[in-house]
């Protein structure tokens, strides 16, 4: 169950093959289980099963809120968590506990998410590796995985056991690393110079970074204001769509965000991979761009349908 | 009363003589004292005037002093410039503090539409030109009132720039000609305010109050155009009298509303500018003259005796009477000035460039706010002399005193008598009873309908002058009697028989033969002894003008 998408899940909790509560536990106890990755800094377990027993109040009544009605979610602690401990993985907010919710938390729980805890960063979102916080660094799932697993025992040389493991990326690693361990469905993290899509890759999950002023930055603790966006990673595309649909729109209390466009966001459905056109932006280092261009890309029908994009805004990364 | 006076020296020849009276509690009080007829306002720039130093060891030498000033004053709305905490004055401690206030880490700033509006009818007041597009900045310093460890402001790029502000001062011997000067305004911005340090010094330990933290603040910064303290508190009053009858501020410098800095300088004239010095603390309308003042001087002695005038900041102590040098200044600050990267560029619209099917709450039109101005105080005097026909001294002594224009007019409805001889009661004897007793004009027991009926009074000749200030004294002691009430107690009423009046000129004629001889021989003093006999006889109830008649007629007869 707790492998599937957010989608499946959801439709689950709506035919009552599962309960938002019973949901709940079992995200409760991998988290406990998996503890030795270090995602979560503070897992709120209390909230969460209130939360969940809420929403189980609302599914006998036939009342759901939408998609995301009792669906575990994580939030990386860069965000404000009103009665939940917030520290950016510093201890320079070690026991600050907000009194308001960040808009973005805020919609995730207007939907009915319920939230498993605040998960593991690089300090103030500063780094690339998810090492650098003062609760330690985030290990990746896949540093557990049989194959990894037997790859390091072929070149063990005494290591210890402990030490062998693989970084998650950062700076939301925390996130990408409870997303990829199955202990939620969707997680938030923040992007400024890739700290979304960075643990995501690294991860092996989708990692989504929304366009500046699309999604609200009021209650993200910021690193870069021009810059910062909140991401949101999800196992599957179209969980990360359904989560962008509740988050984006304009926030009267966030001054940079723009007004709503009209039209509410759709995924459109692909079917055929080989009518897709992917664009590859042309960054400044040649050398990873035609490595890009010439390598073998074992996709089927893709080969030819790259193409490279040259935009003004590639020069200044 | 006007004269501005230095502690111990002697200012020379200041041209600069506001017709201001510099020690009343409510701002600025009128002069009491014009009773000339001054000629019309002339509009021509004054000389710089000159200052002689103290001692003229080394020779006459002349010095101009020049004056610039940053004013603060602190818009008049109902929430802050950033975020919805509201304004108010005395709350409780840390009672109006939103979380964007406290700065606590991810709240973002949400510019007041109100303060916006509020600045642009300033800029448009003052004659400036309004920026269609301005630009926030941070301006970074450490202090404990600051809790974001920075003040969002408009460094590169204020809302209004290269405006004008018209100020008074009444010149020559007896201060009868009216001259009008300009100084320039380099800019208007709006700002944040600052929290409140209160510094224990018992417990050795500083409070901070972030009441204040965040409320919006139009600063205003005056071009080094003036060139003593006189005309540097003249154009703050001004400025003050425009942001109240604009209703942008309340600009009341007691209660803070309303700081300012001046930037002073000495040079010889002809030659570069001198090095400035900055003043703060200037929290008061009283000493802000002689703050300014007191700093010109201490830069002359300076000079004058050889030494370097340091390009410092500092603050004027009230009890002491000068200027002190700041303790935490040491040399130039750095304030890091970069753009407010969570506030938009602030974009206003005039009809013309006005957005098609943009909704009026969310954009602002300099048109139609320059429509909607409200009256000037300079457009207020110029129609009290236009309709009133009072003199130009008197209108400013009229806008000059809370309350006191409405009061004028409150009483001039309800009454016959001349505009002149109201304008003298109100200014004269009404403002004069109000400072001895350090009132406001609202807190006056004798109320406009009250004044006006003694006026009526007088204007019938139903009593004389004389009669009319003792009334006025009475009902300001005793509430509720009318005037015609005292007037009938006290049998205040002027003799109407004139008969009656002859015989007892008559009667005190012949009682008085020797006075009667002095008259005749031509002493002009002795006429004066029988009209006062008169009047003791007649129990204060003639017209002396009349009596004066009287006897004059019998005397030649």
């Amino acid at each position: 169950m707790l492998g599937r998408t957010l989608q499946e899940v959801s439709a689950a909790l709506k035919q009552g093959q599962i309960t938002p509560v019973e949901l709940c536990q079992k995200c409760l106890s991998l988290i406990k289980k998996t503890k030795f990755l270090n995602a979560y800094i503070t897992i709120s377990e209390e909230v969460a099963l209130k939360q969940a027993e809420e929403s189980e109040k609302r599914y006998k009544k036939g009342h759901s809120l939408g998609a995301l009605d009792g669906i575990p979610v994580a939030v990386k602690d860069n965000f404000s968590t009103s009665g939940i401990e917030t520290t950016c993985a510093s201890n320079m907010l070690k026991g600050y506990v907000p009194p308001y919710n960040a808009t973005v938390v805020q919609r995730l729980l207007d939907q009915g998410a319920v939230l498993m805890g605040k998960t593991n960063l690089d300090e103030f979102a500063m780094g690339s590796g998810s090492t650098d916080g003062v609760f330690g660094p985030v290990k990746n799932p896949w540093s557990y995985s049989k194959q990894y697993r037997e790859k390091r025992k072929q070149k063990s040389h005494g290591e210890n056991e402990d030490s062998n493991w693989l970084i998650t990326g950062g700076s939301s690693g925390g996130s990408a690393a409870a997303v990829s361990a199955f202990t939620c469905f969707a997680a938030l993290g923040s992007d400024t110079g890739g700290s979304t899509r960075n643990p995501a890759a690294h991860c092996g999950i989708v990692g989504f970074k929304p366009s500046y002023g699309l999604v609200s930055r009021h209650g993200l603790i910021p690193l870069v204001n021009s810059m910062d966006v909140p991401g949101i990673l999800t196992r599957c595309v179209d969980d990360a769509a359904t989560v962008l649909g509740v988050l984006a729109g304009h926030d009267p209390k966030d001054s940079t965000t723009i007004q709503d466009p009209g039209k509410p966001f759709m995924l459109s459905s692909l079917t055929d991979v080989s009518k897709l056109c992917i664009g590859i932006p042309k960054v400044s280092l040649p050398f990873h761009f035609t490595e890009i261009l010439s390598g073998q890309i074992q996709s089927p029908g893709l080969g030819n349908r790259l193409v490279g994009v040259e935009s003004c805004l590639c020069h200044f990364c | 009363m006007a004269a501005p006076m230095l502690r111990g020296c002697c200012l020379g020849r200041c041209w600069a003589l506001a017709c201001i009276d510099s020690s009343s509690r409510h701002g600025r009080g009128a002069a009491t004292g014009f009773t000339s007829s001054g000629k019309r306002g002339q509009s021509f720039v004054a000389q710089q005037p000159l200052l002689t130093a103290q001692k003229s060891r080394k020779g006459e030498h002349k010095w101009a002093a020049v004056v610039g000033l940053e004013i603060h004053a602190q818009i008049a709305s109902n929430s802050k410039l950033f975020s919805g905490s509201q304004v108010h004055f005395a709350a409780p401690p840390n009672s109006l503090v939103s979380f964007f206030d406290a700065s606590l880490p991810g709240t973002l700033p949400v510019l007041n539409r109100r303060c916006v509006e509020a600045a642009v009818m300033t800029g448009l007041a003052l004659n400036c030109h309004i920026n269609k597009k301005s630009l926030f900045d941070r301006k970074h310093y450490f202090y404990a009132d600051l809790p974001a460890g920075y003040q969002i402001t408009q460094q590169r790029l204020p809302i209004a720039v290269n405006g004008s502000l018209a100020y008074s001062v009444c010149v020559g011997k007896k201060w009868r000609q009216v001259i009008t000067k300009t100084v320039r305004i380099k800019q208007i911005q709006l700002e944040q305010d600052s929290g409140k340090s209160l510094h224990d010094e018992l417990r050795s330990q500083t409070l901070i109050d972030l009441n204040r933290a965040g409320v919006g603040l139009l600063e205003v910064v005056l071009e080094p155009d003036m060139s003593c303290g006189e005309e540097a508190a003249t154009a703050v009053r001004e400025l003050q009298l425009i942001l109240q009858a604009l209703g942008t501020s309340q600009a009341n410098m007691a209660e803070g509303q309303l700081r300012v800095d001046a930037n002073i300088s000495v040079h010889h004239p002809g030659e570069p500018l001198g090095v400035r010095t900055e003043v703060k603390n200037l929290n008061s309308a009283r000493f802000l003259a002689r703050a300014i003042d007191y700093e010109i001087q201490r830069q002359i002695n300076e000079l004058e005796n050889g030494c370097e005038i340091l390009n410092e900041t500092r603050s004027f102590d009230y009890k002491l009477g000068c200027t002190v040098p700041m303790r935490d200044k040491e040399g130039k600050q750095d304030y890091r000035f970069m753009p407010e990267p969570n506030l938009p560029p602030l974009l206003l619209y005039d009809t013309a460039s006005l957005p098609a099917g943009a909704d009026p709450q969310q954009v602002i039109n300099i048109d139609r706010i320059r429509e909607q101005l409200p009256e000037l105080p300079s457009e207020t005097r110029e129609k009290l002399i236009q309709q009133y026909g009072i003199l130009p001294e008197h209108s400013f002594a009229l806008l000059n005193e809370v309350g006191l224009l409405e009061f004028f007019q409150n009483v001039i409805k309800e009454t016959r008598a001349e505009p002149k001889k109201v304008t003298s009661w109100v200014l004269n004897i009404f403002l004069g009873f109000l400072k001895q007793r350090n009132l406001a004009v609202n807190e006056s027991p004798v109320t406009p309908s009250v004044l006006a009926e003694l006026l009526n009074l007088l204007d019938r000749k139903v009593i004389s002058s004389a009669a009319a200030k003792q009334v006025f004294e009475e009902l300001w002691r005793s509430k509720g009697k009318t005037p015609s009430q005292i007037v009938s107690e006290r049998k205040l009423e002027l003799m109407q028989d004139e008969e009656a009046l002859e015989r007892v000129c008559h009667a005190v004629m012949e009682g008085h033969p020797q006075v009667v001889m002095d008259t005749k021989r031509g002493n002009p003093r002795a006429i004066n002894k029988l009209i006062g006999l008169v009047r003791k006889v007649t129990h204060n109830r003639a017209d002396p003008t009349v009596i004066k008649e009287i006897l004059e007629k019998q005397l030649s007869s």
